[in-house]
């Protein structure tokens, strides 16, 4: 059902939509399909619970401290429950849900802390005046989350939008709804107030646009495709000019360097493109191998992509489950189609895995060139391209070669060519010797066409805060 | 519930995590002040012990340790575990705390309330410490570290011992620093109960070390020693002098100091004249009086200076004494008998040099060091209580005319804590608060202390803040890092 108000409501139509088990194509369970009306509740009960007098408004800085640590004991409480459903719902293994369902507690712990912790200045401004800034919370926040991380995503964007007192109207992807479902039950018994959190599980081009679009929410927050993020800027433009932040797609370059440990850094690319099917934003999924390993790293990443287990996601030694659905499955199929049409050498993979279930097999290119659709393109699943490069200049610019700029990352000893790629490089993210390495006290996001603004990090506060300056005339300068 | 009738559990010295004698064997006692009675023997740490916490509290610090490998996050985690410790033993160390410091229960209460909320806001700040990148002239790139300091000494009163511990403890821990503490010999009690509770918590052996004993010895010890990279101490004016002085003669150890106050308390003429009466009573009885930052400088504007006096003198006068275990007590008894009789002393003062005692001025009762809530009106500047620091519940209301002689008059004294105005004027608000020099100032309120924003002294009244974003600096050091590039980027 929707939650509006701390409440499970059926939507205003009645109508509902079936979650699938991507493991098996089948049904899991029907969920209330919320649409514009539903969405219009939703804000309705959002704004009342943002209004200045109200519980939420009324509470002190550290409360809402206090409420955020609650509801990260709750999920702690809860996090087999938790990662069970997310598992059946999005298909990856039980084993990286677990590791999710930690990210959400300690991102939730980590906002916590900042509750208090905002701070307008006071200025010595020109003149007899007295002025100070205050940082207040935006208001009420839309907010439109993808399938691929669900829980954790729900909290990435609950999180700062509670802290600063915001109040929120969050829409899970249509694959996925079950866990932002239970957190919400979560945040009522961890206190929460009503209408500060409502959760309308529906389609992008209805409840989502019904979101963008609304003249009383003053912001969107979304992940998602670029696609998707050029309608939402859209929308925003048209309606109310709400702020908008967007975290976007990525073909993020991976830089394997000569000097690099080449058992060590085929593990590291495995996994930069790989993990969680391949699908999320910052996969490294251009593998730039300098020419004098070339040869060794390819042979070792396809041993490697053999090796690697996919199945059943409740099987723990499951590495891989299946891709999201039938039509990721599709799309990823027909990129690999492309790479083998356009001359990238298929080393192992490359088709389904299986009958049942949109299980691809883990694929390696080699041989891949920048003008290939499969090294322009986000192909958000397990396919690891690999390509050839000399000198780190060219590296360099061939890693900024492209509308995306979501993250990087080289594997070098190297002082001078760590520090000289981590600054050249046109990425929100540039990772060294690592890869995927995200905690929640540092910024995340994208350059270019990767998205605006920030998460996590002390600057992800400023997404859900507006600036306000007062100015207090005095009788003489003090 | 309030109950006298403890088992103390806690009376030896706390070096990486076990409670042992000191190296001496001696004992001092503590005492009710109540009842002049003692509780309980207590270790006395001398030198040698110092000596020990110091090892302890630098080898918890070394890179490598247990301490060092946590994620910043952890620690966030580990001082909230402390704090919701605290909370779960409430009762037991509110009635410690009455015990040993003679508060009222429900100020004790109130206290570890405080306290907890101090350690859960330092605990969200262990992993938002953050340096800086920085745009350095030339082909390098520069950066900011900020490291904890080291090895803390902490040297704390007996006002509110156990808030004073989480006022110096959150931002300690939430740096990664390690620490020896002193709490008053008149008051060992709850800190040596919450560090089992810190052991409890979890924290490794060696970041936290409590040493009981006086001043002269283990404090002076403390911060005289060579391995200590930092003091912090809270207490009086002429013992931070000797701190400091001990600092500059030893190792140049960085020093923070929270010392006394004689803080003005303005009443303008459109006050409103009962809640003014009601600011300004707690503003000085607060804590029987013992409280750095005490309104102890009443100033009045004529034009309600009579209705403001009669009205506090009622106040006063219903102002509830007695046994601080029994319901609906607001004033317990002073700490010891060395502080009783400075105040009583100070009284005499009063009395002789002219200032008219409207209520009070007396012993309370025949046994515990009580005093009965005084009121002098007709105060004058030059008077030694209105000049010197009372620690006692002692009102001195003075007259004043226009508000630039209130702001100089309060401006003349060599401290600079605190400082109040009760007026409705925002013009009267801004111009006191731009201009009085002190560290914290109340307007239509008093004592309002939060963990969110500084406190601290100008002038004598100390240097360095606590509480608030401010208060990690004096626990950090700023290291700059610069790299040399290949070419500019």
């Amino acid at each position: 059902m929707l939650f509006i108000n701390n409440e499970f409501v059926d939507s205003v139509s009645g109508k509902t939509f079936p979650t699938v088990n991507p493991a098996t194509g089948k049904k899991i369970v029907d969920i209330a399909e919320g649409d514009k009306a539903d969405v219009d509740k939703a804000v309705a009960a959002a704004k009342a619970a943002f209004k200045i007098g109200s519980p939420w408004r009324k509470l002190d800085a550290s409360a809402r401290g206090v409420l955020l640590n609650k509801l990260a004991d709750l999920l702690e409480r809860d996090a087999k429950t938790l990662a069970t459903l997310e598992t059946l719902d999005n298909g990856k293994p039980l084993t990286a849900a677990n590791i999710d369902i930690l990210i959400c507690a300690n991102t939730l712990r980590y906002y916590a802390g900042w509750c208090d912790k905002i701070h307008g200045q006071t200025i010595p401004a020109d003149g007899t005046v007295f002025s100070f800034t205050r940082l207040e919370p935006v208001g009420i926040v839309g907010q439109i989350i993808p399938w691929n991380f669900p829980a954790a995503l729900a909290i990435w964007k609950l999180a700062p939008a509670l802290a600063t007192g915001c109040t929120v109207v969050l829409k899970p992807a249509e694959q996925t709804p079950l866990t932002a479902l239970y957190i919400a039950a979560l945040v009522k018994e961890a206190g929460v107030p009503e209408g500060v959190v409502n959760v309308i599980p529906g389609y992008g081009p209805t409840a989502g646009a019904a979101i963008t679009a609304h003249p009383d929410v003053t912001k969107v927050a979304f992940t998602g495709s670029t696609e998707v993020g050029r309608i939402i800027m859209a929308d925003a433009a048209k309606s109310n000019l709400k702020k908008v932040s967007l975290e976007l797609g990525g073909k993020s370059p991976l830089i394997i360097f000569k000097d690099a440990d080449v058992d060590q850094a085929v593990e590291l690319a495995h996994q930069a493109v790989f993990i969680n099917q391949g699908q999320i934003c910052c996969a490294g999924s251009r593998t730039f191998v300098h020419e004098d390993i070339y040869d060794e790293f390819v042979k070792k990443s396809v041993e490697r992509a053999q090796k690697r287990k996919v199945g059943d996601p409740f099987t723990e030694t499951t590495e891989q489950g299946p891709q999201i659905d039938d039509e990721m499955f599709n799309k990823v199929l027909k990129f690999i189609k492309s790479g083998k049409a356009e001359g990238a050498k298929l080393e192992c993979g490359g088709e389904r895995l299986g009958d049942i279930g949109y299980f691809i097999k883990p694929t390696v290119f080699s041989n891949v060139t920048d003008n290939m659709t499969v090294a322009k393109e986000e192909i958000f699943g397990p396919v690891q391209c690999v390509l050839k490069f000399k000198t780190l200049e060219e590296a360099i610019e061939r890693a900024n070669k492209t509308s995306y700029g979501l993250a990087a990352g080289i594997v070098t000893k190297d002082l001078n060519t760590a520090l000289v790629f981590a600054q050249s490089v046109q990425a929100g993210t540039v990772w060294v010797n690592c890869y995927n390495t995200i905690t929640p006290q540092a910024p995340f996001g994208g350059y270019k066409e990767s998205g605006i603004g920030r998460e996590m990090g002390e600057v992800s506060l400023q997404e859900y805060l507006q600036i306000k300056t007062v100015t207090v005339q005095l009788p003489y300068k003090l | 519930m309030a109950n006298r009738n403890l088992l103390i559990k806690y009376t030896k010295l706390f070096i990486n995590n076990q409670f042992v004698d000191s190296a001496s064997g001696k004992t001092f006692p503590t005492l009710n002040p109540a009842n002049e009675k003692k509780i309980a023997d207590i270790a006395e740490a001398d030198k040698t012990d110092v000596d020990h916490a110091v090892a302890a509290a630098r080898a918890a610090f070394k890179i490598g340790s247990e301490w060092r490998k946590l994620d910043a996050s952890a620690r966030g985690k580990l001082i909230n575990k402390l704090a919701s410790l605290i909370e779960r033993d409430t009762e037991y160390i509110a009635n410690l705390e009455t015990l040993d410091n003679g508060k009222p229960y429900g100020d004790s209460v109130f206290d570890i309330a405080c306290a907890i909320d101090t350690f859960h806001y330092y605990a969200g700040w262990c992993d938002k410490i953050h340096g800086s990148t920085v745009p350095a002239d030339g082909e390098l790139f520069s950066m900011t570290l900020r490291e904890p300091v080291g090895v803390v000494g902490q040297i704390i009163p007996w006002n509110y011992p156990i808030l004073m511990l989480a006022w110096k403890w959150g931002p300690a821990l939430a740096t990664g620093c390690t620490i020896v503490l002193k709490p008053a010999e008149q008051t060992p009690l709850t800190a040596l109960y919450v560090a089992a509770l810190s052991k409890e918590a979890g924290f490794p052996t060696g970041v936290i070390n409590v040493l009981t004993g006086y001043g002269p010895t283990a404090g002076a010890a403390i911060s005289s020693h060579p391995d200590i990279n930092k003091v912090a101490f809270t207490g009086s004016t002429e013992v931070g002098r000797l701190i400091l002085a001990a600092a500059a003669k030893s190792n140049l150890k960085r020093v923070s100091l929270e010392l006394g106050g004689k803080s003005p308390l303005v009443i303008c003429s459109d006050a409103d004249v009962d809640e003014a009466v009601q600011i300004a009573h707690g503003a000085v009885f607060n804590n029987h009086g013992q409280n750095c930052c005490a309104g102890s400088r009443t100033f009045v504007h004529e034009d309600v200076y009579e209705e403001f006096v009669k009205k506090a003198v009622v106040e006063a006068t219903n102002r509830k004494v007695g046994d601080p275990f029994a319901d609906g007590i607001q004033q317990g008894p002073q700490v010891d008998d060395k502080l009783f009789n400075k105040v009583l002393s100070l009284i005499e003062a009063g009395k002789v040099e002219g200032a008219k005692l409207e209520c009070g001025g007396d012993r309370w009762g025949k046994e515990g060091y009580f005093i009965q809530p005084t009121v002098f009106s007709n105060v004058t500047d030059n008077m030694r209580i209105a000049k010197e620091e009372i620690f006692g519940p002692v009102q001195s209301i003075i007259k004043f005319k226009t508000l630039e002689e209130a702001i100089e008059r309060a401006n003349d004294t060599s401290y600079g804590l605190a400082a109040g105005i009760v007026t409705k004027d925002i013009n009267t608000a801004l111009i006191f608060a731009q201009s009085v020099h002190a560290g914290s100032v109340w307007v239509n309120c008093y004592d309002a202390v939060t963990p969110q924003a500084p406190f601290g002294g100008y002038k004598q009244s100390g240097f360095g803040r606590e509480l608030g974003e401010d208060s990690l600096k004096e626990y950090l050091e700023v290291k700059t890092v610069t790299i040399k590039m290949p070419y500019k980027i």
